[in-house]
């Protein structure tokens, strides 16, 4: 589990976060949202310990992250956004590099991954699209064989099919024992993927929720006229999605685009609506 | 008719597995694909994938043998059939009936 009790950070005179407190649970995909800017990548560093708290505490089963102790960071990988690659090394020379700070690295599910992924695992980076290096790092890190894995922005760069294999892929590689944390702007690429969702604003988390609490408490409305009680109505091709408060108890299906932006324009209401 | 519904994720799935119930694709005792095949074959959370299953077994559409997986139940189809013209006849039927008063279309023009 990983657990952030009252959290403080600033980068110099920014201040990033504020007296937060979140905790990841296993075997789940947690979708991890904010505008940019509000720093979701930060907060994936300071899981893995590339940052360290100005004040309070964020620990990995117990673990301070940022003591970065081998016996933690084994069990940790983090998969950011920019990538740095030697252009003349390939992938599998990539993990060969990696392999031994990963006990439980598995060559199997590598070589697996990149052929589902239809990238050749001896071939130079400096050779490779964009998408295809992309493709690649993600097939690695999810070969490492860590219960924890973070993903920054992981389907940015991802051709149409990558983006299904991604979501095929994640789906099978949860299990009881994995942590998966995946931050991104792109929600349509891992609508039907994420559960629970956390969105970040303003120094703050604004709604850390499963799908099935959201649900609970907001209906999503496709296709009819705009309601006066919806916290946010887009129209769309077929008439209105409207996002408001569910009074009937009946579920619907979720529209994170739609939850985004009613949480963003009524952050109190939506605070005091999942208080309850 | 407007559809202002669009039923949760873990529904759809259900009816999907529902359909290829009455579908003949999945008899009756058939083993019912694991939870990671279905959420790997549609690129869904396991856990959604998860609900749906803990819903059919709530309405005995499938049972769960412990450590060998889930089965389609017995008497799954007849159940679903049950439910299904239920949902019909509460739900699609009130609509149909109203959008052939505005379009002006008489129950024996559709007999013939």
């Amino acid at each position: 589990m990983i657990e952030i009790k009252n959290l403080d950070f600033s980068y110099k005179r920014t201040q990033v976060f504020s007296d937060i407190s979140l905790t990841f649970e296993e075997g789940n995909i947690y979708g991890l949202l904010g505008e940019n800017g509000v720093g979701k990548t930060t907060l994936l560093k300071l899981i893995c310990g590339l940052q360290r708290p100005t004040s309070g505490s964020c620990t990995v089963d117990g673990v301070t992250s940022h003591l970065r102790l081998p016996s933690m960071l084994q069990r940790i990988t983090f998969l950011p956004d920019e990538m740095s690659l030697p252009a003349g090394t390939t992938p599998q020379r990539y993990v060969d590099e990696l392999r031994p700070f990963y006990p439980n690295f598995a060559q199997a599910t590598f070589l697996h991954l990149m052929q589902e992924f239809e990238v050749e695992h001896d071939r130079k980076f400096k050779e490779m699209s964009f998408g295809q290096q992309k493709k690649s790092l993600i097939a690695a890190a999810l070969s490492l064989g860590t219960d924890y894995v973070l993903l920054d922005e992981p389907t940015n760069g991802l051709d149409i099919p990558g983006k299904a294999q991604f979501r095929s892929i994640l789906s099978k590689r949860v299990d009881e024992r994995s942590t998966i944390i995946i931050s991104t702007h792109q929600v349509k690429d891992v609508e039907n993927l994420i559960d629970p969702i956390v969105i970040l604003s303003n120094n703050a988390v604004l709604l850390d929720a499963t799908v099935q609490r959201i649900t609970e408490k907001l209906y999503f409305e496709y296709g009819g006229e705009k309601r006066d009680d919806a916290l946010y109505s887009e129209l769309m091709p077929g008439g209105y999605l409207n996002v408001a408060p569910n009074t009937t108890g009946e579920e619907s299906q979720i529209n994170i685009e739609g939850l985004f932006n009613a949480v963003l324009r009524n952050k109190n209401l939506v605070k005091e609506l999942f208080n309850k | 008719m407007e559809f202002r519904k669009q039923k949760p994720i873990y529904l759809q799935i259900a009816d999907r597995l529902m359909e290829r119930v009455l579908a003949g694709e999945l008899k009756e005792e058939d083993r019912v694909p694991s939870v990671r095949d279905v959420a790997e074959a549609m690129g869904v959370n396991p856990n959604t994938v998860m609900r749906t299953f803990e819903f059919l077994q709530s309405n005995e559409i499938i049972n769960n043998r412990r450590g060998v997986g889930y089965f389609v139940s017995p008497d799954a189809k007849q159940k679903i059939l049950a439910e299904q013209r239920r949902e019909f006849l509460e739900n699609d039927l009130p609509l149909i009936k109203q959008k052939m008063k505005i379009l002006g279309i008489d129950p024996m023009e559709l007999m013939s």
